[in-house]
């Protein structure tokens, strides 16, 4: 059963076709991986689950109703957390107010947030930063926050748009068990961009490749990365992964 | 709040309580002023300070709180306690409008500010063609018996106009605390630091700016209504000018904008700084016109390039304060 179903969503900008008409579908409980090349629309996929904009034509399905041009605070409400790739904190606030404030969607209490976000700080291993303010935080921290912060609204798919880039690979590894757990654990459903290959490999159970706005390959991880089209366009014939 | 926190407000609390027994009517006209400017702040600091969506215009609220109320007693006897209503629902139903406009068509930043100059500047303009008011002549209250206090028509001495303006300033204080602590508080700040990442986390930030600005217009108008009655005199020209909303934004911004002293801290040291400014060279003989708005650039001047962010959060800091 899918949780999320793209369905032919197409967006253009001043008549590029950044996404032409890709489908693809992420199982309950599942991890997707959508990859490609730099401008290959992961992003604009992103933003249309998300309700920065709509598609201009296809459909959103998100558990049993449709999403397709819906605001961002009506997904995020719906079940769909999301993070940015250039992170933004809250830099004025704490790192637990930061989670605090995603806390609040479904709890009307101070206290009752504040519980919610010292749990998802836990997870993330942020809970010793707590009183910091978000500001001082460095960048694997940063990463961090933004998914505790996704993760305080309870959602049932968390986006996460390159959540690993600019990590070192020890801090990628740590990630990338914090997310196996969420999934095992909690049964939270992930939909990944990503580049870093390491990260996509450990995490993803299926991966949609994307080039030109359009899906070119999709399947298990070991079948995509040997797929030619693949290799060709992105990964390279090199790559040893 | 910490000890030290605890102690500071109850030896402000104390201090404030007293001073009519030991000031002169003068000192007291000045205290008087400071925390009218530390209220209003409060209220500007509400939308500024904790949603992060910036005013200039808000002499509006006062304004129109101001003439609401007094032209209902001027004209048909109504006192201040109903005419407040009047006051409020008019400036929400103003502040909503200007919140509708710009929030809804994506007008942010510079551009809200100019808005809202635009209204203040509209409204002024309406009001000088208003003759029902007064037209630009002004309108004028009966001035109060200063030796009985008549509650209910808000008429009484400077003592009572004190403490009113005191009990109002500190509600104020205590309100914006509280806020501060509630969803609400926490979404706005949210807003300020980051919309598009607040808008992610589910916040409707249509709805919560709206709101933001219906709080702060509301207590802007109460001020008015103050200013009104402690006044007794209103000339639009006066009570919507531009000045006048940069008085009340001076305070916040100097004493530091989203922190709760700041507003009070703000109006405390400009109004005495500027007025011992004006009295001190009118004492060594010199009369020197508008020498209060030199003083307020170069204080702004001074506090922009030092402390960027307002004299309070350093002084928090260095004391363990909060906030």
């Amino acid at each position: 059963m899918s949780l999320l179903r793209a369905a032919h969503i197409a967006k253009s900008f001043r008549g590029l076709k950044a996404v032409a008409g890709a489908s693809f579908e992420v199982p309950e409980r599942g991890i997707v991986a959508l990859i490609g090349p730099n401008g290959a629309g992961k992003t604009t996929c992103f933003n249309m689950i998300a309700g920065v904009f709509p598609p201009d034509s296809g459909a959103i399905r998100f558990e049993d109703r449709n999403i397709e041009g819906m605001r961002p605070d009506q997904v995020c409400a719906a079940g769909i957390g999301r993070t940015f790739q250039i992170v933004k904190p809250f830099a004025g606030l704490s790192v637990l107010d930061n989670v605090m404030v995603g806390g609040f969607l479904r709890e009307k209490t101070r206290a009752g947030a504040r519980s919610v976000a010292l749990g998802v700080l836990r997870k993330l291993r942020l809970e010793s930063k707590a009183e910091m303010p978000a500001s001082a935080l460095t960048l694997p921290d940063r990463k961090r926050l933004e998914v505790a912060r996704a993760l305080a609204t309870r959602p049932r798919l968390l986006l996460l748009d390159e959540a690993m880039a600019g990590l070192r690979p020890t801090e990628c590894d740590e990630m990338v068990a914090i997310f196996r757990e969420l999934n095992r654990a909690d049964g939270l459903t992930i939909l990944l961009i990503e580049h870093v290959m390491r990260a996509v490999m450990a995490l993803a159970q299926h991966i949609v490749v994307l080039h030109h706005g359009e899906v070119i390959a999709r399947g298990a991880p070991a079948e995509v990365v040997r797929d030619p089209a693949v290799l060709e366009c992105y990964l390279g014939e090199e790559t040893e992964v | 709040m910490s000890r030290r926190g605890i102690a500071l407000l109850g030896g402000l609390a104390i201090l404030l309580l007293a001073l009519p027994g030991v000031a002169n009517a003068y000192l007291l006209s000045v205290a008087t002023l400071i925390l009218y400017l530390a209220y209003v702040g409060q209220a500007w600091n509400v939308m500024m300070g904790f949603a992060g969506q910036l005013s200039l215009g808000h002499s509006l609220y006062v304004g129109v709180g101001a003439y609401a109320a007094a032209s209902l007693f001027f004209h048909f006897g109504v006192g201040p306690w109903a005419g407040l209503w009047l006051a409020i629902a008019l400036s929400v139903a103003l502040g909503c409008a200007i919140g509708f406009l710009a929030f809804r068509f994506g007008i942010s930043g510079v551009y809200f500010a100019l808005l809202t100059i635009a209204f203040a500047e509209f409204v002024r303009i309406g009001f000088d063609h208003l003759q029902w008011t007064g037209g630009p002549g002004g309108l004028f209250l009966k001035v109060a018996q200063r030796d009985q206090i008549d509650l209910a028509n808000f008429r009484g001495p400077p003592e009572m106009y004190y403490y009113a303006i005191l009990c109002l300033a500190a509600l104020a204080f205590a309100g914006c605390a509280w806020l501060l602590r509630t969803k609400a508080g926490y979404y706005w700040q949210a807003i300020r630091e980051n919309e598009e990442a607040a808008q992610a986390l589910g916040i409707n930030t249509f709805r919560w700016k709206m709101l933001a600005v219906a709080i702060s217009s509301a207590m802007t108008a109460v001020a008015g209504v103050f200013f009104a009655f402690y006044y007794n005199n209103l000339f639009p020209e006066q009570i919507f000018h531009i000045s006048r909303s940069i008085e009340i934004i001076l305070g916040p911004i100097i004493g530091g904008v989203g922190t709760l002293f700041g507003p009070i801290l703000g109006a405390a040291l400009l109004t005495l700084l500027s007025d011992g400014i004006t009295e001190g060279l009118a004492a060594m003989g010199w009369e020197i016109p508008g020498v209060k708005h030199v003083f307020y650039g170069v204080v702004l001047l001074a506090v922009v390039l030092f402390l960027p962010n307002g004299i309070w959060p350093p002084i928090a800091r260095r004391f363990g304060l909060r906030r």
